[in-house]
């Protein structure tokens, strides 16, 4: 049977340990010893209950909101940029593109350097961002107000290319002659974006969106190393949040119910947004 | 203003712009990986006072201790398998699973399938607590065995998305003709469909690559010792040694980034065609 090999890795690797996080979530377990002490629904009323976790689901809305309204324009902008007609456009591509490749960690230790307060590099970002009139100079990181805002600038640094990739692609797609024609009509560059090519992109930028709010939720990596959620959970995220509960306090129980919010926000999203914005073809679901 | 110009000048202005622009752009990304590659022949207390700058002499120690570092070949070996069996693995099922969703019938082929989609919704990361219990339960929690096991599982609802629309694209009458010379489906899959199939299963493999080579969260929990560490956990080991050292820190990353580098370089059309294929056609 050829569904053999994929069949038994799936179910044992990926569907088991979901209904395993349904099952455990209403237990508490520090996974040794046995697992005797059902709690029923106990579990969640805690987790709704945490101030904590109500700041997580924050910052997790923060850097969906962030990203669509500034990370996904920026990305669109770009492609419209260096996508089409201009000599060279394969470096720029190339370039912009590059950091989606470096991994996590990578990416975090040079950012945690540019970040640091110590160094001349962040005095630079103050010298560059200090004649707006509300920017705080000082630390990134370790400022409560700003932790945030830090991570989105490294998100965006690192993932914007992967939405510039699919916003080219999307373009490639729309016919030069539509756009001729809306400028013969009298259109000027602006109205002919806005009217014609953004229309004419929307499957594209409803897949973008999708992919962008999927990662948002599920972002860990970046959190963890720059700033394990602090300072005083000042950016902490559903995924640290998990962990923290699940691995660092060892409370299998408590850290499965959090899997099991994530599994349900994440599903209960894909299957609205899917059958709302996108063709039920699963197209485009590939990340 | 533009608007006043005559039509060539106007095109040339645009395109000068769009130029200034896009090499903006292309500083901002560059910036801070050459703040490393430069900062990795500073002193640290120069790469701390001025990292804008070329290093004053170029300081071949922090590169040197790394390349000659042990630990660190380790780990790029670690990686190294990790991915290959990843991909080996994963291409293998899902490329089977594939042919079965696109070629055969049978009665519940769909539901089947959409189960496997799944898998695209979420990441390791929600199951990852059962999956740790799983793999102690197993026995192959700290080993590079079990790593690939994992990750090839999460591999496999994206691979057979992308497998399985190409695989029906290719016409009914190769396989009619292979069955009438007297072969088996097996003999169509491995003879005539994955042949043809190269250049999705380039832009797969390549993708399971990038997402193998990358991955922190798994081994994180799952490896103890130190002798199995991959390269992401390794940098993140070295992070966590290393803060009063940012050269070396520096250094460090330069290196460890370059085989992603250069295997992006190398492979770019595949990585973007993998990851533009689904999300364009539709």
């Amino acid at each position: 049977m050829f569904l053999l090999p994929a069949a038994v890795l799936f179910f044992t690797f990926v569907i088991f340990p979901i209904i395993q996080a349904a099952y455990l979530s209403l237990y508490k377990w520090n996974g040794l010893g046995p697992l005797d002490n059902f709690i029923e629904f106990r579990n969640f009323t805690n987790l709704f209950g945490d101030k904590v976790f109500g700041q997580t689901l924050l910052h997790n809305g923060l850097i969906i909101v962030l990203s669509i309204t500034i990370q996904l324009p920026i990305a669109l902008g770009l492609a419209l940029l260096v996508g089409r007609k201009l000599p060279g456009r394969a470096v720029f591509r190339t370039i912009f593109f590059l950091p989606y490749i470096i991994s996590e960690a990578i990416t975090a230790v040079l950012w945690s350097f540019i970040f640091n307060p110590r160094f001349a590099a962040s005095d630079m970002i103050d010298l560059v961002l200090g004649f707006l009139p509300f920017y705080k100079p000082g630390p990134w990181l370790g400022d409560p107000h700003k932790v945030m805002l830090a991570i989105f600038l490294v998100l965006t640094w690192k993932y914007f290319g992967l939405h510039m990739i699919l916003y080219i692609a999307g373009l490639q797609g729309i016919p030069a002659e539509i756009e001729e024609a809306s400028r013969i009509d009298g259109a000027n560059n602006l109205q002919t974006l806005w009217f014609v090519t953004i229309p004419m992109l929307s499957r594209t930028i409803f897949t973008s969106v999708y992919l962008s709010v999927l990662g948002s939720i599920q972002q860990f990596d970046l959190v963890w190393l720059m700033t394990e959620g602090g300072p005083v959970n000042a950016s902490e995220v559903l995924t640290t949040y998990m962990y923290r509960h699940g691995f660092v306090s060892f409370k299998l129980g408590y850290g499965s119910t959090v899997a099991v919010v994530l599994f349900v926000i994440c599903l209960v999203f894909s299957l609205i947004y899917q059958s709302t914005f996108m063709r039920q073809d699963y197209a485009g679901l590939a990340e | 203003m533009l608007a006043n110009l005559s039509h060539p000048l106007r095109k040339t202005l645009t395109l000068v712009l769009r130029y200034i622009g896009a090499t903006i752009v292309a500083m901002i990304i560059i910036g801070p990986l050459l703040i490393a590659f430069f900062g990795g022949f500073k002193e640290p207390g120069e790469l701390l006072n001025s990292p804008f700058t070329l290093p004053k002499a170029w300081i071949m120690d922090n590169y040197h201790y790394v390349l000659t570092l042990g630990s660190f070949w380790q780990q790029l070996i670690n990686s190294a398998f990790v991915m290959v069996g990843t991909v080996i693995l994963s291409t293998f099922s899902a490329s089977l699973a594939s042919f079965v969703f696109a070629r055969m019938h049978f009665k519940g082929r769909d539901t089947l399938f959409n189960v496997f989609m799944i898998g695209l919704m979420f990441p390791i990361l929600v199951a990852i607590l059962p999956l740790y219990i799983l793999m102690r339960q197993l026995g192959i929690l700290n080993s590079l065995i079990g790593i690939i096991l994992v990750e090839s599982a999460f591999q496999l609802s994206q691979m057979i998305l992308i497998l399985r629309g190409f695989f029906r694209s290719i016409p009914r009458e190769l396989e009619d003709a292979t069955y009438i010379d007297g072969g088996t489906p097996f003999t169509f899959f491995w003879r005539v469909l994955m042949p043809l199939s190269r250049p999705a299963l380039a832009a797969n493999a390549a993708l399971a690559m990038v997402f193998s080579w990358n991955m922190l969260f798994l081994p994180l929990l799952v490896l103890n010792d130190e002798e199995f560490y991959t390269l992401p956990l390794g940098t993140m080991q070295f992070f966590g040694q290393y803060t009063a050292n940012w050269s070396r820190l520096m250094a460090f990353i330069v290196i460890a980034m370059l085989p992603a580098v250069i295997f992006y370089l190398l492979a770019e059309r595949h990585i973007i065609s993998g990851l533009t294929g689904g999300a364009v056609k539709g």
